[in-house]
């Protein structure tokens, strides 16, 4: 595969390695002179010096036969269009690009510049994870196809524990696919009776969350958990 | 534009960037109806304080090209501007951009033009 990482911080300059040892061929682009040749000396011939902001810049880096441009500068202006250029005008397949700062990933969005990434959702993700309080934890988003998958811990005062499944109103567009219980996974079935403990596996549509977490979370009354 | 008559309102990070709209005018800027808008494009509240939402044209002259290019995409996509200019120094990008449904301004290629037929004018006189 062929791989055209712009911006060579901390985060290109690592992923540029990552991928050169799994074979793949990598240019990496920087715009900053000083930067470029201190990373040149380990990366060589697969950096380039330039601002891939320009286009001739991401055509001698052979845009044209590029099957992924990730976009990782400390600039979220140029991200976006890097990568918004590389799809539309130079049809590359695959693109990926960084947000530096949260707020700009509407941005990103209406751009069309899909899938971005970035490092306060990912440790938001990582939070939702490891602190129970939580309660939901996103599995899966499929932006494209509209769906994602999350999972629920049901605690002490959740409002379905006890209760069939078939008894459950479940929010239209979702529907309960697995349940893990001390360590094992099976599918519900109507007759399943939700204990405290379990792990439930939602599948739904997007911004259907708050419903479910409405209907798995605590009882109402019973104060937050 | 103000001048004219229209409603002008502008955004600009510097909070004192209004004086250099203000240079050959006897009153301020906001005394003359103009409106002052302190933030940077992509910050949603500030175009929104601007009134983004009611403009009629919007044009997106930062000195920097791609956030000029990025903002007047959120003016045409987001808040549906009818009328949306961006200025793109980089002659390639603006005529990507234009082909792309974009009303781009460039004044590097405005520049070269103009200089190229100032050459061809001095050269032409050269030789009569």
């Amino acid at each position: 595969m062929y791989v055209i990482v712009v911006g060579a911080g901390k985060v290109g300059w690592n992923l540029a390695r990552e991928l050169l040892e799994k074979n793949h061929e990598v240019t990496v682009i920087e715009s900053n002179r000083r930067r470029y040749l201190t990373v040149e000396q380990e990366l060589e011939h697969n950096v380039t010096y330039g601002d891939a902001s320009e286009l001739w810049v991401l055509e001698r880096a052979g845009i044209q036969r590029a099957d992924l441009v990730i976009a990782v500068t400390g600039d979220d202006e140029d991200n976006m269009l890097i990568c918004q250029v590389a799809r539309e005008k130079y049809e590359v397949k695959q693109i990926i690009a960084r947000v530096n700062n949260p707020r700009n990933k509407p941005h990103f969005d209406l751009l069309g510049v899909k899938p971005s990434v970035s490092a306060t959702d990912l440790i938001l993700r990582l939070l939702e994870h490891e602190v129970p309080e939580y309660g939901l934890v996103h599995l899966l988003d499929l932006q494209e196809e509209q769906l994602e998958i999350i999972e629920m811990l049901l605690g002490k005062d959740s409002g379905v524990t006890g209760r069939r499944v078939g008894d459950l109103s479940m929010p239209e567009g979702s529907l309960l696919i697995s349940v893990l219980r001390e360590g094992k996974g099976f599918v519900p079935n109507a007759d399943t009776v939700l204990e405290v403990g379990d792990e439930v596996l939602a599948v739904l549509d997007p911004g259907r969350e708050d419903d479910l977490k409405q209907l798995f979370g605590p009882a109402m009354g019973n104060g937050s958990g | 534009m103000l001048g004219e008559g229209h409603e002008v309102s502008c955004l600009d990070e510097d909070p004192e960037a209004h004086t250099r709209l203000e240079v050959g005018l006897d009153k301020g800027w906001e005394d003359l109806g103009g409106r002052f808008t302190v933030g940077t494009g992509l910050e949603t509240d500030a175009l929104l304080a601007a009134g983004i939402e009611s403009a009629d044209a919007f044009i997106a002259s930062t000195n920097g090209d791609n956030t000029n290019i990025v903002i007047a995409q959120i003016a045409q996509r987001r808040y549906e501007v009818p009328t949306v200019i961006a200025r793109i120094l980089d002659p390639l990008r603006a005529e990507w951009y234009r082909q792309q449904g974009m009303h781009t301004i460039c004044p590097t290629r405005v520049a070269i033009d103009m200089l190229e037929s100032a050459v061809r004018e001095g050269a032409a006189r050269e030789a009569v």
